[in-house]
């Protein structure tokens, strides 16, 4: 399947422009709905997410943001009844196919949670142990000097690495959440609103962070700040809840059209504060 | 000044305010109240047991020390050489030859001696025995039986003491101890904890990690609920059909030797084990799976996070987040099963037992049994001893439970301060 056909078929003529200077699109929705037993939680997401470029999502609370980002790792698996129809493309592979394994698309495509949450072990376990699991061959201390580097946490901590992972702050650990991530050397990084739960200067080192990793790594970012979604993002997705609670995507463009030429009244309206 | 608001006057509000704390006040005294009151109750239960456990003895010798050597009122003062000769010239020919079978009498120590000669010479019998509280405020009383029988004397026993802990099972109640009830609660113990800590870890990982939720599982689930509340007797009787009778070559070892003990006819410790391990086990099960619950979704969503397997997340995340918890709520569910003796009656312990268990085949006895068994009789002297092994079951419970407790805190610390 020609997947740059459909990113372009999905982007509108305005944002044409723009497109054209992307390189290659990563991850592309195609008529996305996810259901939660019977109650229908997002309907016919269609998007395409580009390469080595940050991409937030926002939107009202309930308007399944983070359900469609869990639908990218397969991570919506381990909730009970939930079940998606529609196509998620990785490289043009379907991450839905029969013979696609779970386990494999998480590796390739990693997250990093809304609460921090590091495992209740040594820092240096933190982020060896995914490695381990996976059958990482090479050199662990390298391996976690540059994973931690990548963070921007090496500085901080590496005369502690044997130290419980929780006794960092909740910046800190936020920062070796990502780490743990990068340590298995995923493509796509997942991002569920990861500055939520952080004081602003643990928020201002996370987000520029986010914009170092870009150079390696595509990112999708889940956001309720819209001042975190105009800084590190370069396109952003603005999602919306009809009368059903059903979430759907309402408008998709670059971050700095959305933000200062909205398309939609809706989008104005949630972009200006007036509800959300 | 009065300010009026929808709350009313400030007069109304702070006479609210009395009642409010009143009521708070009425409450914290009634819980105060049940507290001390099941506090009381549990001291009072101590003090009984202790009571029974130390007094006076009336004891009366069948042969007198000062008739075997004269002037000598006590086996103790005899000398050595007057212990061997008496010992060679009193003991009856047939214990005389299993002693020295076991060991010649010149080469036997002081008290080696002594203990023979009193338990088989001079035979000390009990006449009648009182409690602490009696030995200490009715010492007048005690005093006055002591001289109305002839020939008796007052002795102040401790009834739990090192031959007790030591000493099989005797018709004699002043030699009965628990070895054989002690080491038969042990090997039960034991089994089951072999038989039912894999068995139901094992089962309530699969319930709450892997199965679907479905109503043959919950059927499933509420069954083990219910389970756990059926009566330990009931345990028993199945443990009877299926342990001891269905399964009688395997429980009472014929199908592997021949050289097992014929006469426990599968009333043995692997009987008794099992029959204890499927009591404990709707228990352990629960427990676990209480424990699995209670580790955080995140802690999984973390591991599957980065590319890890169910079973590496179980393994490696979830497990050792609960294995504190897992490991306390099977010590406690063993200390439930040191204490029953419903099922073990059912099945057919023995109540009089001298031979120490050897082994999984062996018949056996347990303490809660040999409490039972000690208190139904009519002596008086078996129900301080009952007293006394009541206390040495209650120090082995206490033991496991706080060793339940220290390792639960100990593994939280190590958790939280891991360097």
């Amino acid at each position: 399947m020609n997947t740059s056909n459909l990113a372009e078929a999905l982007n509108l003529g305005f944002e044409k422009k723009a497109v054209t200077h992307q390189q290659k699109t990563s991850l592309t929705l195609d008529k996305v709905n996810i259901r939660y037993g019977t109650f229908l939680a997002v309907k016919d997401i269609s998007l395409a997410i580009y390469e080595r470029q940050v991409t937030a999502f926002i939107g009202p609370s309930g308007c399944g943001k983070s359900t469609v980002l869990r639908s990218i790792n397969r991570m919506n698996d381990m909730i009970r009844g939930a079940s998606i129809v529609g196509s998620v493309l990785f490289n043009g592979y379907d991450l839905y196919a029969k013979d696609v394994d779970p386990v494999l698309v998480r590796r390739k495509i990693g997250m990093v949670f809304q609460k921090p949450n590091p495992f209740p072990k040594s820092i240096y376990e933190n982020i060896a142990w995914g490695a381990r699991i996976n059958g990482f061959k090479g050199d662990y201390d390298e391996l976690v000097e540059t994973s931690l580097r990548s963070a921007a946490l090496w500085e901080e901590v590496k005369d502690k690495l044997k130290q419980n992972a929780l006794r960092l702050s909740g910046g800190q650990q936020q920062r070796l959440c990502i780490a743990r991530t990068i340590a298995v050397q995923p493509e796509v990084i997942l991002m569920d609103e990861p500055a939520s739960a952080l004081d602003p200067i643990a928020t201002g080192k996370i987000e520029e962070l986010i914009q170092e990793l870009k150079a390696s790594y595509t990112i999708i970012i889940v956001t309720h700040n819209m001042g975190q979604a105009s800084r590190v993002s370069d396109h952003t997705a603005f999602f919306m809840v009809d009368e059903q609670k059903t979430g759907y995507l309402q408008e998709y463009a670059p971050t700095e059209q959305l933000f200062l030429n909205p398309r939609h009244k809706k989008t104005e309206e949630y972009i200006s504060g007036k509800f959300g | 000044m009065q300010t009026q608001s929808l709350f009313g006057t400030e007069t109304d509000i702070n006479t609210l305010m009395g009642k409010r704390k009143r009521i708070g006040l009425l409450w914290k005294v009634a819980f105060l109240f049940s507290t001390t009151l099941a506090i009381l109750f549990l001291i009072l239960l101590l003090l009984t047991v202790i009571d029974s456990s130390f007094g006076y003895v009336a004891l009366r010798n069948e042969v007198e020390p000062s008739s075997l050597i004269a002037g000598k009122k006590s086996v103790k003062d005899f000398s050595r050489a007057e212990l061997e000769r008496v010992a060679a010239t009193n003991l009856s020919s047939g214990i005389l030859r299993r002693v020295e079978y076991e060991k010649p009498l010149e080469q036997r120590t002081g008290n080696d001696l002594v203990a023979l000669l009193e338990q088989y010479v001079i035979k000390p019998k009990v006449l009648k025995t009182w409690g602490l509280w009696d030995s200490l405020t009715h010492t007048k009383a005690i005093d006055e039986y002591s001289r109305s029988e002839e020939g008796s004397y007052l002795t102040f026993k401790s009834w739990i003491n090192a031959e007790f802990f030591l000493a099989d099972q005797s018709a004699d109640p002043l030699h009965a101890g628990i070895r054989t009830a002690f080491l038969g609660s042990l090997w039960i113990i034991l089994i089951t904890f072999l038989f039912a800590f894999p068995i139901g870890v094992g089962s309530a990982i699969y319930l709450q990690e892997y199965a679907q939720d479905n109503r043959l599982n919950r059927i499933l689930q509420l069954n083990i609920f219910n389970l756990s509340a059926v009566p330990s007797i009931i345990y028993g009787l199945l443990g009877l059909a299926v342990f001891v009778r269905a399964m009688q070559s395997f429980t009472s070892g014929s199908m592997f030797s021949s050289l097992t003990d014929a006469t426990a006819n599968g009333r043995t410790i692997l009987s008794g084990g099992l029959t204890l391990g499927l009591l404990v086990l709707p228990v352990i099960i629960i427990n676990t799976q209480e424990a699995l619950k209670a580790v955080p979704a995140s802690l999984r969503m973390s591991s599957y996070g980065v590319g890890a397997t169910k079973w590496q997340t179980i393994w490696h995340q979830v497990l050792p987040a609960s294995g504190e918890r897992i490991l306390t709520g099977t010590i406690l569910a063993l200390s439930r099963a040191l204490g029953e003796t419903a099922p073990l009656v059912v099945i057919g312990a023995s109540t009089f037992i001298s031979v120490d268990p050897t082994g999984i085949f062996s018949k056996f006895t347990t303490l809660p049994i040999q409490i039972y068994q000690w208190s139904a009789r009519p002596q008086g002297a078996y129900r301080n001893l009952a007293g006394a092994a009541i206390i040495a079951l209650l120090i082995l419970l206490m033991l496991m439970n706080s060793t339940a407790i220290y390792t639960r805190d100990k593994l939280a610390k190590k958790k939280r301060l891991e360097s």
